[in-house]
């Protein structure tokens, strides 16, 4: 079994602790809200898109650290990003914490690495990124990870 | 064993309990496994796999069918944990233990078999703040479905049921009260045997749900005065998928069959069945026939361990928990109460228990994290969730600190 340092690695507990691009994004027009029944976590996401580009997105919500920081730093990676690479990094970030394969270049989201050894844990990894997917396709109903 | 553990167990003997329980010399991450999950469920002793061995290598067979020897060897076997079971709740007979598949069912029973035929609209159902969702989602679903009033008597901020409020919303047209007798997720003991009084006094029946009372104290059903009692197996150091209901008799009569088909009925015609006595009226279909035997073997081990000895052990632990804990920068205790068994729920600043749960597994902890089924009592303390200790009869003085010196760990690893 790993090092626990290789699951909170320091850039995960900097976003827990000061998560990026936090409360509502008065500009948004796309926003969806997750969560996860197992544990309590939940997530809203919004998302500023023009054209097929995120001008900005930002998260709130409550969670543990891994939710925070993947929601934290989801957002820092998709400012500027056209609507279809964040589906690219969706799949990519995906295939990271599920299987450990870092096909895309996914730049600090490699830091959640770690979270392929905690099956349990893949769902607080991509809640954000599930309710980002649900913001862009403009579903009303609040995902979850169940 | 640390030197206090030795010392405290000369009256309890805690290396003779654990060494009944395999599964705890195993290692989980290069530690010693320290298993304080038991709220959710209970390590089990040798006793209850040889029972269940016992079952499947030397007699078993269907129970109620055959003539054969082994039908007649398994019936007698499954009558004989019935037997158990009543003398562990010292209640009056063998023929007021229905076997459930634990205590959910116990109480999915009692609201549809008995709930459909006794709550109507306008009647009202009296619950506590502290439930299990089993035992507040059946109630709630069985209020809607017949247009009755679901009350709640609300918890105070230690988590004690607020008595007052508890006899105010009784009124004439409540027509069961239903309440734990300790809180799975904040440890509180509650005074059933008054409540379950206070009830009566209103013309309403009492049921007790015992899942987390049953593994730390000893049940006197007829003490309690209660009408119904709901408890699981697998929380009893038993095997999971079974569980009881105990009821008193005329009020077990009473009650029309719930599932229907096999092992519950006296004679089949396509006019008309009729139905067989309690407990087995309630028992539709093959049973859980090993399940019996393991639960049985489970509370012969717990009963000559001695329950009185358990609970004295556990208060110890607890007593030794509150006080390690305290000493955690951030931590707060949820539920503290003044009677409490030994559960321990809190939350740390900084760290959600999720991850407080992945940090104390690294160090080979088993805890719970989450609302442990429990949501209005997390939304009632204003957390989305918390971390829980509890404890059991074979839990040590050292995974107490041990406990404590993990969460120290968290505080340092998040700062």
């Amino acid at each position: 079994m790993s090092d626990l340092r290789d699951l909170y690695q320091e850039v995960i507990l900097d976003h827990n602790r000061r998560p990026r691009n936090f409360g509502p994004l008065p500009e948004a027009n796309h926003r969806a809200e997750g969560n996860n029944p197992l544990c309590g976590d939940r997530v809203t996401v919004y998302v500023d898109v023009e054209g097929d580009r995120i001008r900005g997105v930002s998260f709130e919500g409550a969670g543990c650290a891994i939710s925070t920081a993947s929601a934290s730093l989801m957002t820092e990676a998709l400012k500027g990003r056209s609507v279809e690479e964040a589906r690219n990094l969706f799949h990519g970030f995906h295939e990271l914490v599920t299987k450990g394969e870092e096909g895309e270049d996914l730049g600090k989201l490699a830091v959640f690495t770690g979270v392929r050894e905690y099956p349990m844990r893949v769902k607080c990894a991509t809640l954000a990124w599930h309710t980002l997917m649900a913001a862009l396709d403009a579903k009303d109903q609040p995902v979850t990870t169940e | 064993m640390t030197v206090v553990d030795q010392a405290r167990a000369s009256t309890y003997d805690l290396a003779r309990v654990r060494a009944d329980f395999p599964i705890l010399a195993r290692e989980i991450h290069g530690h010693r496994l320290v298993y304080l999950d038991n709220a959710a469920s209970t390590q089990k002793p040798r006793a209850v796999a040889e029972a269940i061995a016992g079952c499947y290598e030397g007699w078993y067979a269907n129970v109620e069918r055959g003539v054969h020897t082994l039908s007649q060897l398994a019936t007698a076997h499954r009558e004989r944990a019935r037997e158990t079971v009543a003398r562990f709740l010292n209640a009056p007979s063998a023929a007021e233990v229905v076997f459930t598949r634990g205590t959910t069912e116990s109480i999915n029973l009692v609201a549809e078999a008995w709930g459909r035929r006794h709550v109507g609209p306008g009647d009202e159902v009296l619950i506590t703040g502290l439930e299990h969702h089993s035992n507040l989602v059946p109630w709630q679903r069985l209020c809607e479905e017949r247009g009755a009033l679901l009350r709640v008597a609300p918890i105070d901020d230690a988590g004690e049921v607020r008595l007052d409020e508890f006899e105010r919303l009784l009124s004439p047209r409540t027509r069961i009260a239903a309440f734990a007798h300790v809180s799975n997720a904040l440890g509180t003991v509650n005074p059933v045997r008054e409540m379950a009084a206070m009830a009566h006094r209103a013309g309403a029946l009492a049921l007790v749900d015992g899942a987390q009372a049953a593994p730390h104290m000893p049940v006197d059903v007829r003490e309690l005065g209660c009408d119904f009692y709901a408890f699981s197996g697998h929380k009893v150091y038993g095997p999971s998928g079974i569980g009881v209901l105990w009821g008193g008799s005329e009020l077990l009569e009473a009650i029309p069959p719930w599932q229907s088909g096999g092992g519950m009925v006296q004679t089949v015609r396509f006019e008309r069945t009729t139905y067989a006595p309690p407990p087995h009226r309630f028992e539709a279909g093959t049973p859980f026939i090993e399940g019996a035997a393991g639960l049985a073997a489970a509370l012969d081990y717990l009963t000559a361990v001695g329950l009185p000895a358990v609970g004295a052990w556990e208060a110890e632990l607890l007593a030794l928990a509150v006080e390690r804990l305290a000493e955690v920068p951030g931590l707060r205790m949820i539920g503290t109460a003044r009677r409490k068994a030994a559960v321990l729920s809190f939350v740390m600043d900084g760290i959600h228990p999720h991850d407080l749960g992945t940090i104390l597994d690294h160090e080979g902890i088993a805890i719970r994290a989450g609302h442990h089924c429990a949501q209005p009592v997390m939304e009632r303390f204003g957390v989305p969730a918390t971390a829980r200790a509890s404890f059991g009869l074979y839990n040590t003085c050292e995974e107490v600190e041990a406990l404590a010196a993990a969460l120290h760990k968290a505080r340092e690893l998040f700062g």
